[in-house]
């Protein structure tokens, strides 16, 4: 069996992050992975998606339609713009954070108000989180990527130490510790 | 060990591992890791080269000296390589040499989509192409030996899913490899006509010797199933097929793309029901089948545009989907934008706001192009503002002269705006330039290049001094302006246009996301001051929004660059100091 997780968000809210943390924690549990993400354009401001699939021999790098067990949407537009990924009983992690794009910005279009009871229609799983104000309760904004891992680690069969064993694996010593409780915070809440 | 690594991390292990000594190369995404991690190992000397012509030129002179080398560029760079490509062809190599080019299905990050495999069978080279990263290192080591053997350049094509993709890789150590006494030897690399004649028939022949090899090499190989169905593939359509059909269909499964064998499909093609190929782009493999008179069926069911995935195949063979759990209704797209505090941006308003033509170039400042600023009438290819407003300009004349620029990173200047500088001055159009110098090769990820005085690991190297490089072509009028003082970029513009001799007005201000640019506080807006006029707005600044009839900048996103300050005739906009 495979299990497909998407990450989903605005370029430069620290996606690359999380599914390097995906990848090297995944890695270190023995399964077959792939990790897959585009980097360039998109990068500048725009919409951005990272596919990370595991299991005994992954072929697809990437998860196309109703196909995701999980979604992590770092922003609520980017989850609404997603979902159709998610295969059906399959679980949503959002934040409850809004970022408008550049045609909400100058007035070309509008940011929708009703992303969440729309999803709640479909038959999926949600959970909605303020990963925002749990970031600046662990020390940094920048933590968000941290806090919402912690939230889907919740959902895995994977002991809790080989989480934070991965995480100090792939942050900067000097902000290890900050992101262990940013982790923690996503994790229980 | 076992690591996981994105497909180009793999490319450079498995250059290292191969005991390559050099890489040169131009950043182009999605090619660029190649070389940065290559950069990584102290015994590689890498390099970022000017363009993919340099760096192709580059890598055949370490051949030549008897070295492994490597150059990597993205699919366009290959148009701008395929000058020495074609004539390597005849030379063949001393050193083995690698030539690795990725292609951009859906054009993530590209202004087209063309399939670099039609250059392989044009220049008459071996081209591979792996499938994941441990074949993407495996294959490394491969073509080094297919090069040496054949004597003969290699290309490797990734895409953009192989490139971007991390695997599962095993480390090995490197091989190192000596570097022979160098023997000079005219009849193989003076290509004279005297000398290329010979070498034609020598290129022909070792096609045939390579077609040969690809009807019983293991980069090759047929994985059977089910026999109804056959399915011919090379790169990532091979693990959509599989995803979708695990064994249940055979499938014969391509790592030497370029000469394709004809035995070998005609063996697999009458061991099943029904030949299926799928492959992104062109219907590549499918013209050999036809032309070898072997039936299949390919693009008439599978699209020449963009990527597969899981779906599209299932599509294509009429399986059912899972069912879809979309939204309805429309959700408004997130289109990449430029920075707050991207220096392009009160240039960019400057052009807009005169209604000035701008032919464009390839960089970050594409997107000068986008709502609300519309600043660009034209993009396509690296230097073709400069070479293209000549054009414009001579059929024109002045009423045009004097209301067009063109604006060129200083990257894609040091590439290929250069020659089209030349071109102006040598024949004499009254355009005006401007060199958009942001001090770093910026949509590709912040690559150094000759003008930022860093080399590849970042260590001081000389920088081209742009001014000067311009009065040496022949410019006379070159000025330097600060694209965050809008009224020393209007000032600029309005003078240079006005003059009746080409000009360069060099727009210089470092990038915004550079780690050495430090952001400045951000500015607010008073709202009992804000008349609601949207002036700031015209700037497209990911930071301004509107909240109800006011202005509202978001101070998590502004970094203070104060050029919406300059546009407020009310002066509610503000800092204090």
């Amino acid at each position: 069996m495979t299990c497909n997780i998407m990450i989903v968000g605005v370029g430069g809210q620290g996606s690359v992050l999380a599914s390097k943390l995906l990848g090297v924690l995944l890695t270190r549990e023995g399964y077959d992975v792939k990790v897959s993400e585009v980097h360039g354009m998109s990068q500048r401001g725009g919409s951005v998606v990272t596919y990370v699939r595991f299991g005994d021999r992954v072929y697809s790098p990437v998860i196309s339609k109703g196909e995701a067990d999980y979604i992590v949407s770092f922003e609520k537009l980017e989850g609404a713009r997603y979902v159709e990924c998610l295969r059906k009983g399959g679980r949503i992690i959002v934040n409850s954070q809004s970022i408008d794009p550049m045609p909400v910005i100058i007035g070309a279009a509008e940011y929708p108000t009703d992303i969440l009871d729309r999803l709640r229609a479909k038959d999926v799983l949600i959970d909605e989180m303020d990963a925002l104000a749990l970031a600046r309760e662990a020390g940094s904004a920048k933590s968000v990527n941290i806090v919402l891992m912690g939230r889907l680690a919740r959902y895995f069969d994977i002991p809790y130490e080989h989480w934070t064993e991965a995480i100090a694996q792939v942050v900067k010593p000097q902000f290890v510790e900050m992101n262990l409780r940013a982790f923690a915070l996503g994790y229980n809440r | 060990m076992k690591k996981l690594m994105l497909g180009n991390e793999a490319i450079a292990r498995g250059l290292y591992e191969a005991g390559v000594k050099l890489v040169s190369s131009y950043p182009g995404t999605p090619s660029t890791e190649i070389t940065e991690f290559a950069a990584t190992y102290p015994e590689i000397y890498c390099e970022w080269a000017p363009n993919e012509k340099v760096a192709t030129e580059v890598a055949f002179g370490a051949s030549l000296r008897g070295a492994r080398s490597a150059c990597a560029m993205k699919h366009v760079g290959l148009n701008v390589a395929a000058d020495p490509l074609f004539t390597l062809s005849y030379t063949g190599v001393n050193g083995g040499m690698v030539i690795f080019v990725a292609d951009d299905p859906a054009m993530h990050s590209s202004q087209n989509e063309q399939d670099s495999r039609h250059y392989a069978m044009a220049a008459k080279v071996p081209m591979l192409e792996p499938a994941d990263s441990a074949e993407a290192k495996e294959f490394v080591k491969r073509a080094y030996e297919i090069s040496e053997t054949y004597d003969t350049p290699v290309i490797i094509r990734m895409c953009t899913r192989i490139a971007h993709s991390q695997s599962i890789v095993e480390l090995m150590d490197r091989v190192e490899r000596d570097l022979p006494a160098y023997e000079k030897n005219p009849a193989k690399y003076i290509m004279t006509p005297a000398n290329a004649i010979r070498r034609h028939p020598f290129v022909e022949e070792r096609t045939r010797k390579l077609a040969a090899y690809g009807e019983t090499t293991d980069l090759n190989r047929v994985e059977w199933g089910g026999r109804e169905i056959g399915i011919i593939c090379s790169g990532t359509c091979y693990q959509y097929v599989k995803e979708v059909f695990g064994d249940s269909v055979s499938v014969l499964k391509l790592g030497l793309v370029h000469p394709l064998p004809t035995e070998l499909f005609r063996d697999f093609a009458a061991k099943v029901d029904k030949l299926y190929v799928v492959e992104e782009l062109d219907g590549f493999i499918e013209s050999h089948l036809r032309n070898i008179g072997i039936d299949c069926v390919g693009k008439e069911l599978f699209s020449p545009l963009g990527e597969y995935n899981q779906t599209t195949i299932r599509a294509a063979f009429g399986l059912p989907q899972p069912d879809s759990t979309g939204l309805d209704g429309q959700i408004p797209v997130r289109p990449p934008v430029m920075c707050a505090g991207c220096p392009h941006r009160g240039l960019f308003y400057t052009l807009a706001k005169h209604h000035i033509t701008c032919l464009g170039d390839i960089g970050c400042y594409t997107l000068g192009s986008a709502a609300p600023l519309f600043a660009l009438d034209s993009t396509l290819c690296m230097g073709a503002s400069v070479s293209g407003i000549h054009g414009f300009n001579k059929v024109g004349g002045p009423e045009s002269e004097h209301k067009t620029v063109c604006v060129i990173g200083d990257s894609t200047f040091m590439h290929s705006g250069m020659t089209g500088l030349v071109n102006i001055a040598y024949n004499a159009s009254n355009s005006t330039v401007i060199i958009l110098d942001n001090s770093i090769t910026g949509m590709t990820g912040h690559q150094q290049n000759p003008t930022t005085g860093y080399n590849i690991k970042g260590d001081p190297a000389l920088a081209v001094d742009l001014e000067a490089l311009c009065h040496a072509i022949g410019i006379r009028r070159v000025r330097v302006v600060d694209p965050y003082d809008l009224a020393a970029c209007e000032q600029a513009v309005t003078e240079e246009l006005a003059a009746d001799e080409p000009s360069v007005i060099i727009s210089r201000r470092p990038c915004m996301l550079l780690k050495y640019v430090k952001p400045q506080p951000p500015v607010s807006v008073d709202t009992s001051k804000c008349v609601g006029c949207r002036m700031c707005m015209k700037l497209g600044c990911p930071a301004i929004s509107f909240r109800g009839k006011k202005a509202y900048i978001d101070p998590t996103q502004c970094v203070g660059c104060k050029v919406c300050m300059q546009l407020c005739r009310v002066g509610a906009i503000g800092r204090e100091e």
